[in-house]
């Protein structure tokens, strides 16, 4: 039994102007020891997938159908108290700007040490030793004194260790991080997924990554996961990804990405358009209006017909009417690397 | 931040602003002095009224010692203040007249010949009943007003808050006259609901000091807590949408502990500065509180000394009011810089 497994993952908002359809029929499995990076561009229904894992949508305001199994158990159909008690716990978030996701009346050790007697019953002196602990472990300076300080006291940096310290108290055996590099300076995002990978090889844990940014999944994760209109569009492991993309719409990402081997090119190239709209999305393929290849397909398929996510080769399936023989010609063109 | 540093930095802090403070009193009391004495017009003129008479004007003018130049009064004033003062002002007519002498001890607001009284007497009767009024309505607006602020963010869109806005903003549109003489008029006249208003001290009969400030109390309320329904809606909405709320329930928290601990603690703040400055400003005199259910508090005081001219009475209150509104505000800033942690001291 796979540790974590969405199936068929649809989270809609039903709003005055229409039916917002923010995540529309994902599925994936991670293991645990395992990370998987999910990337896209805003809107594309990333944070909101790692809301409705955590049960964090409101329910008269969202409609989350299909399955998410932790071990088996559907966290969808599960009490309010269970998933209540797995929050926190077993499963912890971490999340993209650390000072507004911190209590600024609280000093950071009371936060954590709420996070920890939350789940665990024992007295607040145990749980500051725990919390001390925690910031020690994950890298922070004189954790007896930066205990008692609150979040403005601390730095960007230091605030997203802090934050993963809280996350980290209950040794959740999955831990979802939304963007956790986005507001931090470039050597201090670093440090920060330097210290995820670390600690997931202390704990073990399987970890979900949030981001827009190719470089950080590049890094820490093992598979990807590509999101466009709520829809996974490629997956597969890193290497496939990077190596042999199967869809335009991550062809595109890779070639808006600033490259060192790149020197022939000196501008980089962006993807035409705008994300579509998710109440209006255009008929077939979400991605169609701006893909820059849908002369490759017959009959005007692209526009009339929604692709099926398909294997393409062993591993790593995309969600593209272009010919999965093709594909690789195709890149090798755009991106002027031998296939 | 080490506790000790903490208390130390605090300590400087109200140091310093009670400092300035005190400055501020003083530059008050100069403008208010310069603004009714250093006029053209002739104090004197204005101390008895219809029945002015030369000698009058005259007598007057020597025991107010309004003949000396205007920087000498002030300094009068203010020796008063902080020590004591005699009238008549001027010694030989003090001397010549023995029976007018007049001892006021410190702290000496002066002396009305309107009243024939002197003003720290007409305060110290005044001020208990405002007290009594302000303190009252203040428990009872923050109750009422903070409570269903909190209910209407919580229900938001639904009709309990829906409902609560609606009732509030009527309280809000209406002058303050007309809901305390409505309150009056059905409440305790027709209806009998309410024992009718009237003020005794709360140490000679407790019991009839709180029956007799029943209506007056929640007259005045009802205006502010129109008022805080709607800022602490604001605020409560304003903090529901941070993300730290969303932290504090991913980590598995009920709803009860992120609503009353991890929301209100947020929300709450901004309206402990706006409760203060109210309840300071109200202590100067609810006016039309007190007009209207017949009360002799300072606000009263305020409005016939206006209408007489009785410049003593008003450099007076004006003085008072001062004192109560930067006390309101020099008590703010020292509890927001212990609420907020945010809140530099240094």
């Amino acid at each position: 039994m796979p540790f974590l497994q969405v199936k068929d993952l649809h989270v809609h908002f039903p709003t005055d102007d229409g039916l917002v359809k923010a995540v529309d029929g994902l599925g994936f499995t991670l293991e645990r020891g395992q990370t998987i990076g999910i990337v896209g561009e805003s809107g594309s229904g990333k944070s909101v997938t790692s809301l409705a894992i955590l049960g964090l949508h409101r329910r008269s305001k969202a409609k989350v159908s299909g399955q998410i199994l932790l071990e088996g158990e559907d966290l969808l159909t599960v009490s309010d108290d269970r998933i209540r008690s797995l929050r926190g716990n077993q499963m912890a978030m971490v999340f993209q700007d650390p000072l507004s996701a911190l209590h600024p009346y609280y000093t950071i050790g009371n936060q954590i040490v709420e996070a920890y007697r939350i789940h665990n019953s024992v007295s607040k002196q145990v749980a500051r030793k725990r919390a001390i602990e925690m910031l020690e472990r994950v890298g922070i300076p004189n954790p007896n004194r930066r205990v008692d300080q609150y979040p403005h006291e601390f730095s960007g940096g230091m605030r997203q260790r802090a934050m993963i310290a809280m996350a980290l108290v209950n040794d959740p055996s999955l831990l979802i991080a939304d963007e956790p590099t986005t507001a931090l300076d470039v050597t201090v995002q670093a440090q920060i997924l330097d210290l995820m990978k670390d600690l997931q090889k202390e704990f073990g844990s399987a970890i979900i990554i949030i981001t827009h940014d190719l470089g950080v999944v590049a890094d820490v994760a093992d598979d990807i996961i590509v999101m466009y209109a709520g829809k996974c569009v490629e997956k597969g492991s890193v290497d496939e990804v990077f190596y042999t993309p199967q869809h335009p719409y991550t062809w595109g990402l890779l070639a808006s990405m600033p490259r060192l081997d790149r020197a022939r090119s000196d501008r980089l190239d962006p993807i035409p358009g705008n994300p579509p709209s998710l109440i209006n999305l255009p008929s077939g393929c979400a991605f169609n209006p701006r893909c820059a290849h849908r002369s490759e397909v017959d009959a005007d398929r692209c526009r009339t017909e929604v692709p099926e996510l398909l294997e393409a080769r062993p591993g790593q399936s995309a969600r593209c009417h272009i010919d999965a023989a093709r594909r690789s010609d195709v890149y090798a063109q755009i991106s002027g690397t031998k296939p | 931040m080490s506790p000790l540093r903490w208390w130390l930095l605090m300590l400087y802090y109200i140091i310093r602003r009670v400092i300035a403070a005190f400055l501020m009193l003083v530059v008050i009391s100069i403008a208010t002095f310069a603004m009714f004495y250093g006029g053209p017009t002739d104090p004197a003129r204005l101390t008895c009224g219809k029945n002015c008479t030369p000698s009058s004007i005259a007598a007057n003018r020597k025991f107010l010692g309004l003949d000396k130049p205007v920087t000498a009064q002030y300094a009068e004033f203010v020796k008063g203040l902080v020590s004591e003062r005699t009238y008549p002002s001027d010694p030989v007519f003090a001397k010549n007249n023995p029976s007018l002498v007049t001892h006021c001890p410190a702290p000496c607001l002066g002396y009305s010949p309107l009243q024939g009284k002197l003003v720290t007497d007409m305060v110290k009767e005044r001020l208990p009943v405002t007290l009594s009024i302000s303190l009252g309505a203040f428990v009872i607006w923050i109750i009422v007003g903070v409570g269903l602020g909190i209910v209407a963010a919580l229900k938001r869109g639904r009709w309990q808050d829906r409902g609560i806005v609606a009732v509030s903003l009527v309280f809000y549109s209406f002058p303050a006259f007309f809901i305390a003489l409505l309150m009056y008029n059905y409440l305790s006249t027709q209806w009998q609901l309410l024992p009718p208003p009237n003020y005794v001290s709360i140490f000679a009969d407790p019991g009839g000091w709180f029956s007799g400030l029943i209506l007056p109390w929640f007259s005045l309320a009802a205006l502010y807590a129109a008022g805080y329904v709607r800022l602490t809606r604001a605020y409560m909405l304003e903090t529901m949408g941070e993300d730290y709320l969303r932290t504090a329930r991913a980590k598995g928290l009920n709803e009860r502990t992120v609503v009353f601990k991890h929301t209100l603690r947020a929300a709450l703040t901004p309206i402990v500065t706006v409760a203060g400055l109210d309840l300071g400003g109200l202590f100067a005199g609810a006016a039309i509180t007190e007009t209207v259910f017949n009360f002799q508090g300072l606000g009263r005081a305020v409005v016939t000394s206006v209408s007489v001219f009785d410049l003593p009475v008003i450099v007076a209150l004006v003085l008072v009011a001062a004192f109560f509104i930067v006390l309101a505000n020099l008590v703010v800033d020292v509890l927001y810089g212990v609420i907020d942690p945010r809140v530099r001291l240094a």
